[in-house]
């Protein structure tokens, strides 16, 4: 296998129009940038559209139309900017038009942002996040994969690491398996047929064709999500069978706290790492297992303290649940600070192992 | 000179004006009497049918009284977020650049929650067709102050009439977009009378003739009355209309693009 020389921007954006991507709107946000400017300077060679948009509401909502009539369409931002695409979100995921949303993120502090949304209506968005460039490379074309196969919009979950981190690696198209016809998708070709097609949050339908309307609609877009729990859920450990510490950790933060493990397993530590890849559908069933049999479980990432609660809400018990991350910033506010180093993590599960657990 | 013979029960039952619908119509709408949207709807189906594009027209209508035009038009739609047509419609037409585009949006659609987008869509020369139904009002939620609200008029949130001092001056959409070189074809028109009626339609098939050919950006702002809105008689509305907004809003080309 032959690697290429890129930064995560590049990689992404190439793993992206890999999988068929081809219309991307995005808003210059730093880290975001690096992305935005690799898909505008690589989709028209792929006979793509890129729009550098007038604000992140209008990228979202070019996304939106471009994804309704049936192409593999993306936009991003980082934290900041995806707050304003929080209502075109919630509407995609109620009028069931698939699209990917890359948060080229400042920092960990859009966890909740991501697994519980700020648009309205009974939603989840898928979220994948990678722990490294490769893995972002694969996460860029899964994304589109499970967007089509659920009709939904889904969050890729990056950093500046991912963003900027210049690595080996190898782009080429990844088949995950067979996806559902976009029959449902605006062609123009249903007018004057009786039956034209349509968008719709409310699903009500045409006057001689009646769709179910809100009630019944709404209600299974609710069950198809809580389908989704059921079967999507992805995570990753080690070290779990003899541990008596258990580091959950996502993203690049889990990269780390990787690194760190096998630092001190290396030292006679009992100690494993779980890490939820996706973070929604969050893996509750896998952590319950996972947890089962440890006396502690160290939560670190770069927030105050989200993530914890889905840690709480599945872990086998939770008293046994400590926090060891906090909110570390540069002073640029850009990227990570001064948390995000494998010393001070390795001191901060150190610390917390001397102070007991559940017994 | 012709006598209508009223002696004699007709030969065939009365129809009404609805019976005569183009069959991209599907059902009868469900607004306001004297209400001039569906008259606009109407003219719109037929300069597509006319155009022969039925088969080749995907529509992105707002959120306002003509939202449910959506139950009635046999056109591949997109129901949108309020104020985003033009931003989901330029998505569209990206992706499907053989397909005839519109949006259907209202004053509070366009002109307050998306001057926005149909500015940078219109500054893009966006190969699309931006219908504008401007009633002065917010009809669906009772007629309240929209940014398109002509001075003196009484609306639910301008109880004494709009004044500038208060509520500042009506912005003219149309007038905004054919100041921007991308608008290859701006024209406001109206339904109030069935000159202006005809009048209109020709400026809809004017403007996706304009789309079709590629030139650039089209806009059709179209006055339409809202008598529910304006607190008049349904039978006014069309008067009514003809002395407030026809006077801010002149009717008329704004932009034409050259053949």
């Amino acid at each position: 296998m032959t690697l290429e020389l890129l930064e995560g921007s590049e990689a992404i954006a190439t793993s992206a129009i890999a999988a068929g991507c081809r219309f991307f709107a995005g808003y210059p946000m730093s880290p975001f940038t690096g992305l935005l400017e690799n898909m505008s300077r690589q989709l028209p060679a792929a006979g793509g559209v890129c729009l550098n948009a007038e604000s992140e509401i209008e990228g979202v909502n070019m996304t939106l139309g471009a994804a309704a009539a049936g192409a593999r369409a993306a936009t991003g931002s980082c934290g900041q900017g995806i707050a304003l695409m929080q209502e075109a979100i919630a509407e995609a995921a109620l009028n069931e038009t698939p699209f990917v949303v890359f948060n080229m993120a400042r920092n960990q502090q859009d966890y909740f942002q991501a697994t519980r949304g700020g648009g309205w209506g009974d939603y989840r968005t898928i979220t994948l996040a990678p722990k490294d460039v490769p893995e972002a490379v694969e996460h860029a074309q899964l994304a589109f994969h499970l967007a089509d196969k659920h009709r939904a919009p889904v969050i890729f979950y990056g950093d500046p690491l991912l963003a900027q981190t210049r690595i080996g690696v190898s782009v080429r198209p990844l088949d995950f398996g067979p996806l559902p016809p976009k029959d449902w998708a605006l062609d123009g070709t249903g007018g004057g047929t009786g039956r034209s097609r349509q968008v719709w949050t409310w699903a009500m339908g045409k006057a001689t064709d009646p769709g179910p309307g809100p009630d019944r609609h709404w209600r299974a877009i609710a069950e198809k999500f809580a389908a989704i729990d059921a079967i999507e859920t992805r995570s990753e450990q080690a070290h779990v069978e003899d541990a008596e510490t258990l580091v959950v950790a996502f993203g690049s933060a889990a990269k780390f706290v990787e690194y760190v493990v096998e630092e001190l397993r290396a030292d006679g530590h009992r100690i494993g790492w779980f890490r939820p890849v996706t973070l929604w559908p969050f893996p509750g069933g896998a952590l319950a297992a996972a947890t089962a049999g440890v006396r502690r479980v160290l939560v670190f990432e770069l927030n105050a303290g989200q993530m914890l609660d889905d840690v709480r809400i599945h872990a086998a018990d939770r008293s046994a649940v400590r926090f060891i991350g906090g909110v570390s910033i540069a002073e640029s506010g850009l990227a990570y600070g001064d948390l995000m180093d494998a010393p001070v993590i390795r001191d901060r599960i150190l610390t917390a192992c001397s102070e007991g657990g559940r017994s | 000179m012709t006598v209508i013979d009223t002696s004699q029960p007709p030969s065939e039952p009365a129809r009404k004006v609805a019976d005569f619908r183009p069959s991209l119509l599907l059902g009868e709408h469900s607004l306001c009497p004297g209400c001039g949207e569906p008259v606009a709807l109407r003219v719109l189906l037929e300069v597509l049918q006319e155009l022969d594009i039925v088969q080749r027209t995907i529509g992105v209508v707002g959120h306002g009284c003509y939202g449910s035009f959506v139950r009635i038009m046999d056109v591949d739609v997109l129901q949108c977020l309020h104020g985003r047509a033009p931003a989901c419609a330029t998505g569209i037409k990206r992706v499907r650049p053989d397909c005839a585009v519109f949006t259907m949006q209202g004053d509070g659609d366009m002109a307050n929650e998306g001057l926005q987008e149909v500015l940078h869509a219109a500054a893009r020369g966006e190969k699309i067709t931006c219908v504008l139904l401007n009633n002065g009002v917010f009809g669906d939620t009772g007629g309240q102050l929209t940014a398109a609200t002509v001075l003196g008029q009484r609306t639910k949130t301008s109880l004494e009439g709009r004044d500038a001092e208060t509520h500042g001056y009506p912005i003219p959409v149309a007038d905004l977009v054919a100041g921007l070189r991308g608008a290859a074809y701006v024209a406001r028109g109206a339904v109030s009378t069935a000159g202006a009626v005809a009048q209109t339609k020709r400026m809809l098939r004017r403007a996706f003739e304009t789309q079709l050919a590629g030139a650039g950006f089209s806009l059709v702002e179209i006055l339409t009355m809202c008598p529910t809105g304006w607190f008049v008689p349904a039978s006014e509305g069309p008067g009514y209309l003809g002395d407030s907004m026809e006077q801010a809003y002149p009717l008329g080309e704004l932009t034409t693009w050259r053949h």
